[in-house]
């Protein structure tokens, strides 16, 4: 049964891995994210759904955890934020090689170090440009409301199980913690399809089944990197998400964000709108793959474009990769676990973009 | 002669829970053996297509080639982790690990400790052979005092680089195991009590009683550089006096 509900964007993105019919979740706590496992411990889904729910010892054992059982073909999730995801790197690397489903979110936390334990966006090239060891791809998703947060569950599992690759749900502080009205999807079932990848003993008649991401011979190790960048060509020719706010009319610059930055931009949008400023607003919702093409396409019609991201400057990287020097492109950030204000960006994109 | 090979007439053959792929291990190896000693303790139980398995990074990487079974390779010390995830999803297989000394009890510590202090039911057995037989013969966190490896070529300085680490007695104590035994397969006589050993830490996985730690104290002639045969007696002299044979945790009636 869907349901209505008023939820914490972590609480709801705990509901929401129940309710997507997860098989487990594996889990270290950390701030701004520990209310996910208290939430699921508090729920006790085991007696409900059969999800199997354990604090681990470390993010690292948790993400091995995961490794474990989403090789036998089930439904699994971690989720951390900052400092614990990148503890995590070297096994999503493992997990990538293997070619294992999973989900993973980070609840973005500034860096680097110890660093803060409020929200961030500085995780991005982490998520987006490798993290761990080797040329592998992490599908990424960018909630920037609570409804998407538990939404991007689903979605997230139905995505790794269909490239059978890892999905990270890239999100931060302030989502994790905010209250808002959501609707939650109606309970899923759990999986019961036997996969033929996935270890669940040996069955007869049949080859065994081996998980790993080792080949000795560098043939067969370029073989297995050729068929992920086949695979990663795919999910960038089908999964490409955004949102855009007024790039259909004419506009005279574009501000593009992601996740809580694009609705702090959205308001800077609406206060640069009301002076006259005629101004649209991109929202990538796939990080990877990135929305290169659309952003190409209205960067011919702006004169500028401004970036906004709560980090030094990451995404903007991606921005002017796919502007290609189309038109000028600035960034405005905040960081450090500083959240930038309507009116601060406003001013950037008055002084950097209008005036500069 | 092709009237004698026979189903009646069978003396011994190879388990089929090995495949017909060619070891790679060195000459004289333990590896090989203590393979064989699992697999056959597998092939007895009559559950190779209930079992999954959880090779390490060490010589035995490749192990998930010689079972004939559903096997993940884990990152190196993270096997018992592996192993957790697919327990608590798969509860009802037989589910065990095969790890080195360095794998287990320097990178994998955490993890070692902390899947037997949970008493996950799963069996974990554990090759001793006091070297990074792997890389290339480094100092491993069992070396013994004194001994020496491409890391310690003047031999290991406990003052300096610490001591050999018994981690079998370390995880006897902690409530979550519930049989713990060291054993050897370096003659025909122990590598029998190690299946045995093995057979029973399987079987005790059905009761759901606790994690079951199965030692095997091992040689490394290519790194110890020795011959097969001085490894062995090496063994007998120097390690078996520091890791004595011999169950250290059994059931309680
Ligand atoms: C994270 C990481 N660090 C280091 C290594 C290199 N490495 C591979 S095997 C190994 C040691 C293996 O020794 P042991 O576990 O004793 O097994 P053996 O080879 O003796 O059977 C090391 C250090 C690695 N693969 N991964
Ligand atoms: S290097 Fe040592 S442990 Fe590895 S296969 Fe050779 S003898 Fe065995």
């Amino acid at each position: 049964m869907k349901e209505l509900k008023l939820m914490k964007g972590n609480e709801a993105l705990a509901e929401a891995s129940i309710r997507a019919g997860a098989d487990a979740y594996f889990g270290y706590p950390i701030t701004p994210q520990s209310e996910v496992i208290e939430y699921l411990m508090f729920k006790q889904p085991e007696k409900i759904t059969g999800m199997v729910v354990l604090q681990a010892e470390s993010e690292v054992s948790a993400i091995n955890m995961v490794y474990g059982a989403a090789a036998c073909g089930k439904r699994v999730l971690t989720t951390s934020s900052s400092p614990g995801i990148s503890l995590m790197q070297e096994a999503i690397s493992y997990i990538a090689g293997a070619e294992l489903p999973c989900v993973l979110a980070n609840v973005v936390r500034g860096g680097p170090g110890l660093g803060t334990i409020q929200p961030s966006q500085s995780d991005y090239f982490q998520s987006v440009k490798g993290g761990g060891h080797g040329d592998y791809k992490l599908i990424t998703l960018a909630p920037a409301t609570v409804q998407e947060s538990v939404d991007y569950v689903k979605l997230g599992f139905e995505l790794a199980f269909k490239y059978r690759n890892p999905v990270m749900i890239l999100t931060d502080g302030i989502i994790g913690q905010m209250m808002e009205k959501v609707e939650l999807f109606e309970q899923q079932p759990r999986i019961t399809e036997q996969f033929d990848w996935a270890t669940k003993g040996k069955v007869r008649g049949k080859d065994h089944v081996i998980v790993t991401s080792l080949m000795l011979q560098s043939e067969e190790q370029e073989k297995v990197n050729l068929r992920l960048q086949a695979k990663y060509r795919e999910v960038e020719k089908n999964e490409i998400r955004y949102v855009t706010y007024n790039c259909d009319e004419e506009i005279d610059y574009l501000m593009v964000a992601f996740g809580s930055c694009a609705r702090i931009s959205q308001k800077a949008m609406e206060l640069a709108r009301a002076k006259g400023i005629k101004v649209g607003l991109f929202r990538p919702q796939t990080l990877y793959p990135y929305p290169y093409e659309a952003i190409n396409k209205l960067a011919s019609k702006v004169k500028g474009i401004l970036t906004v991201e709560m980090n030094a400057g990451q995404m903007v990287e991606d921005v002017k990769l796919a502007v290609n020097g189309k038109t000028k492109v600035e960034f405005y950030g905040r960081f450090g676990g500083m959240i930038p204000a309507p009116d601060e960006i406003l001013n950037a994109l008055e002084t950097k973009l209008i005036g500069g | 002669m092709s009237e004698i090979i026979k189903p009646e007439n069978i003396v011994y053959q190879k388990t089929k829970v090995l495949t017909d792929k060619v070891m790679h291990y060195c000459p004289g190896c333990g590896h090989g053996t203590a393979h064989k000693m699992l697999a056959e303790a597998i092939d007895e139980l009559d559950i190779q297509y209930e079992t999954i398995g959880v090779a390490p990074v060490g010589c035995s990487v490749l192990a998930y080639y010689y079972f004939d079974l559903d096997m993940q390779e884990a990152a190196h010390g993270r096997a018992t982790a592996v192993a957790t995830g697919i327990k608590r999803v798969m509860p009802e297989k037989y589910v065990f690990t095969y790890q080195g000394d360095g794998d287990l009890a320097a990178i994998g510590t955490g993890e070692t400790i902390h899947c037997c202090n949970r008493g996950e039911n799963i069996l974990i057995v554990f090759i001793n052979n006091g070297i990074y037989g792997m890389t290339g013969g480094q100092m491993a966190p069992t070396t013994l005092s004194g001994m020496k490896s491409s890391t310690s070529p003047f031999g290991r300085d406990t003052k300096t680089m610490g001591n050999p680490l018994k981690i079998t007695e370390l995880v006897a104590q902690l409530a979550g195991t519930y049989y713990v035994t060291r054993q050897s397969v370096h003659t025909p006589a122990n590598a029998r009590k190690a299946k045995r050993a093995l057979k029973k830490a399987l079987e005790y996985q059905k009761l759901n009683k606790g994690t079951c730690f199965v030692e095997i104290v091992s040689n490394c002639p290519s790194n110890w550089k020795m011959t097969p045969v001085e490894s062995n007696k090496w063994m007998e002299e120097n390690m078996f006096p520091f890791y004595p044979l011999g169950d250290i945790k059994v059931p309680q009636q």
